[in-house]
């Protein structure tokens, strides 16, 4: 009885993870097959002839190198400024005693809770005013500033017991040794949840990047993936092999950190 | 003495406030910026007229009253609530059911939470491609597969009768795994004293999952519904991404974010879309609320 119901389980499983994997086997295997392959009736499971042809054909129409640079970058300059900002806010926040703190704090709640379109035309027109439409800072300029990253953080500040800061406050310590020595090192599952959240969001970032940037060569993979797709209608190959490049480097950091991914996500349902 | 400590206190509490205020202000900054200052201006917005160079002729209500009477307002909100009502509750009972499954004594856990989190690390438009792949009209697999069992082959996608269930399933393969993630955290939290009880009570699995997991697991399962509602009802790169500008179900697919984008950034019409956009929040304000209140009857906080 009891393993019949593993068996079931384990098959249950095997079924979803079948589901689950497919789009992805079916995206690698496509991308090494020739286009006049893909059009057949029916369809090859493996490649009948193996060939990276769709990789060196995206390679030479987008300047693949550039876009993949400038995801990187933006996620990179993305995830560094909002760490700090939000930690340094999330701290005051969650630790001192300020006028005007919690008023302070329900502006930034409330950011929250508004769904971000509203905030897209007057956003594209401060990057417009400044002169930065199709340039790099545009891509990550709003997202520096995070209402969620500093919640967040809040949060993971406030689980921390208040002897500790007291504490290190007797012993003669001012507020930025009790930061940086003291609470910082203390609040690293939260940082991680956080690098972790918001490298996901900006390599993934589809809207955006479309609305400020125009030209491939300051575009990020997500568009740029929407205009292979405009090029080439029918090869599939070609859009498969883009697929397959743009989310590789997400599915190797996750295989990487999958601990931290998974801890960090579980994390927020019960923190927030 | 006390008088002494007190302003003691004081001096420590005023620099306190200065730490805060530094340590606040690149957020604060940042956030008056590009959130407060673009909330206020897309409200002002609404209620004008935006031409192309960007200058703004008051019109009152006109936004707001031809919203109403505007076909596509109507269908794009039918075609989001359709696809709220659908993916929502479809994902969040599979991932209930797997986060279920897998907290059993079972081998090759971490596993199967590995491959079924990793939809949900990926680009939204690289999986829209390959999904579009898949429900191709000539020689996509599903059709494929559908004539090996002797059925009919579609054009999934090109098909306004099809074409929306089609997203839908993308937005369902897309958060499973996320859900259920948080579900299963949830699950790990109940203690296994009460199942034991309910075993010796004769309470089998089925009814163990209803009387006890569903209860216990309710505030883990409300935040997944709130989050899991706010982020379908504003479902929009696959919908950019799987149905084009000239395809016969580019109507039948248009969701509000999707209607929205096209009036502010391809139609030109940013009075319009900025009115579309505070409709899409209040509809969101609207149903959050509605679930706050809701929540007392089912959800238990102990």
């Amino acid at each position: 009885m009891k393993t019949r119901n593993k068996a079931i389980t384990h098959l249950l499983l095997l079924l979803g993870v079948g589901i689950t994997a497919f789009p992805f086997l079916w995206m690698v295997l496509t991308s090494f097959k020739t286009k006049g392959e893909t059009m057949q009736i029916p369809p090859t499971v493996l490649p009948q002839t193996f060939t990276t042809e769709a990789y060196s054909t995206i390679m030479e129409t987008i300047p693949f190198a550039q876009v993949f640079m400038n995801t990187l970058l933006s996620t990179v300059i993305t995830v560094l400024f909002q760490v700090a900002i939000c930690t340094l806010a999330a701290y005051a926040f969650a630790r001192l005693q300020f006028p005007g703190k919690n008023l302070l704090f329900i502006l930034v709640l409330s950011i929250l809770m508004v769904p971000g379109q509203i905030f897209l035309m007057p956003q594209y027109l401060i990057i417009q005013k400044l002169g930065l439409l199709d340039t790099l800072p545009a891509l990550f300029l709003p997202n520096l500033f995070s209402a969620f990253g500093t919640f967040l953080m809040r949060q993971f500040f406030m689980s921390l017991p208040k002897e500790l800061e007291e504490a290190a406050l007797l012993d003669g310590a001012n507020r930025f040794q009790i930061f940086g020595r003291v609470m910082l090192p203390l609040v690293k599952p939260g940082i991680v949840s956080l690098v972790i959240f918001t490298a996901k969001f900006a390599w993934n970032d589809f809207m955006w990047p479309m609305i400020v940037n125009s030209s491939l060569k300051k575009m990020t993979l997500g568009p740029a993936l929407s205009s292979l797709q405009g090029q080439y209608t029918t090869n599939f190959p070609a859009q498969m092999a883009g697929a397959v490049l743009a989310v590789i480097p997400l599915i190797v950091l996750f295989f990487i950190f999958q601990k931290q991914f998974i801890e960090g996500v579980a994390h927020t349902g019960v923190k927030g | 003495m006390s008088k002494k400590i007190k302003k003691k206190a004081t001096k420590r509490e005023k620099k306190d406030w200065l730490v805060a205020y530094l340590f606040i202000l690149p957020l604060l900054a940042g956030i008056l910026l590009f959130y407060v200052y673009p909330f206020i201006q897309n409200i002002w917005f609404s209620f004008n007229d935006v031409n192309k160079f960007n200058v703004a002729t008051f019109t009152g209500f006109d936004n707001y009253i031809k919203m109403f009477q505007d076909k596509a307002v109507w269908q794009s909100l039918g075609n989001t609530f359709k696809y709220v009502l659908i993916v929502v509750p479809v994902s969040i009972c599979l991932s209930l059911f797997i986060a279920a499954l897998l907290n059993t004594k079972i081998k090759g856990k971490s596993i199967y939470r590995t491959i079924y989190f990793l939809p949900s690390v990926t680009m939204a438009a690289a999986v829209a491609l390959v999904w579009k792949w898949i429900f191709n009209g000539q020689s996509g697999v599903l059709n494929a597969i559908l004539r090996a069992f002797g059925l009919s082959a579609r054009e999934w996608l090109q098909d306004p009768k099809t074409s929306l269930y089609c997203i839908m399933v993308v937005g369902i393969w897309m958060v499973v795994g996320y859900n259920m993630i948080i579900l299963l955290a949830g699950l790990q939290g109940v203690s296994k004293s009460y199942y034991e009880a309910a075993a010796i009570d004769g309470a089998g699995p089925v009814k163990q999952f209803f009387a006890i997991t569903i209860p216990l697991l309710s505030p883990t399962i409300f935040f997944v519904l709130i989050t899991s509602i706010i982020s379908g009802f504003q479902v929009f790169d696959t919908v950019y991404m799987m149905v084009g500008k000239g395809s016969m179900a580019f109507e039948s697919t248009q969701t509000v974010v999707m209607l929205f984008y096209r009036n502010a950034f391809d139609y030109g019409q940013k009075g319009y879309a900025a009115a579309i956009s505070v409709l899409i929040f209040v509809v969101i304000l609207i149903i959050t609320a509605i679930q706050m209140i809701g929540q007392k009857k089912w959800v238990n906080y102990d």
